[in-house]
């Protein structure tokens, strides 16, 4: 799956073993939150992202449950040890079923 | 039979008594207090929270309650032996209050997570971390919203 382009990422390109790096995180979507009505009275249904996961090498680095009072447009920064070069991979689950997918790459040396 | 039915409803009521001194709530605590209350036992089962090794950094006044900032920091090694495995974070004024729930693992290196938030109103944000060994510590701040976030 090519990375998405609803998302964007600020994380290094390289890192020494060991290293804690910073991982920067924004993707665009509404997370509406099924309270708001529309101009005519109707509630607009909700549409959140639920999950959000990033692993390293397949391995998990981070997960979360997120709920309606994550903002619109969810930015989300943590953490990650720099262990082997290879692939971070990010992943956003909306209760719709679609996911959002990017995937960095990272030399560790 | 009727007595016997009397006293477990007593002793239901003492036990939620109990819970609620033991988390250290000044009785009786607000709804929306409780509310949260309940919603915290539902992710993190029956636990003792301990104030301490938490930060929580918010602005004291939300200029919009679309999107405030927070940072969760916790004191840690965040090795295998002893790491943070869960931060969760609850809005105590919100229709709903569990914002999020972030699980954590040795390969986190640091139990810092940082996301932007939604609050309806003037309110008190909690912020658990569950660590590795079972224990939960707690960090609470007041925060000022002019203008609520949830839409409506």
């Amino acid at each position: 799956m090519a990375n998405s382009d609803r998302v964007k990422v600020r994380i290094p390109p390289k890192a020494k073993k060991g290293e804690i790096i910073e991982i920067k995180t924004q993707v665009s979507h509404d997370m509406e939150t099924g309270l708001r009505k529309d101009a005519a009275g109707k509630t607009i249904p909700r549409h959140i992202i639920t999950r959000f996961t990033c692993t390293w090498n397949g391995e998990p680095v981070i997960s979360a449950d997120w709920h309606q009072a994550v903002s619109a447009n969810p930015f989300a920064s943590f953490f990650a040890v720099a262990t082997a070069s290879g692939k971070i991979k990010l992943a956003w689950f909306d209760e719709n079923g679609e996911t959002l997918e990017y995937v960095h790459d990272i030399l560790v040396e | 039979m009727d007595t016997t039915a009397t006293l477990n409803r007593r002793a239901v009521l003492a036990g939620t008594a109990a819970w609620a001194a033991a988390a250290g709530l000044a009785a009786p605590a607000p709804a929306a207090a409780q509310e949260a209350d309940e919603l915290a036992r539902k992710l993190m089962g029956p636990f003792k929270a301990k104030e301490g090794r938490v930060r929580l950094k918010m602005r004291d006044v939300a200029a919009s309650g679309a999107s405030e900032p927070i940072t969760v920091s916790v004191d840690s090694p965040m090795t295998a032996a002893d790491h943070v495995k869960a931060i969760h974070v609850l809005a105590e004024g919100n229709p709903y209050p569990v914002v999020s729930s972030w699980y954590l693992t040795p390969r986190s290196g640091r139990a810092e997570i940082s996301f932007r938030m939604r609050l309806a109103k003037t309110q008190t944000v909690r912020a658990y971390a569950v660590t590795s060994d079972g224990e939960v510590w707690i960090a609470r701040q007041d925060i000022t919203v002019t203008i609520g976030g949830c839409g409506g």
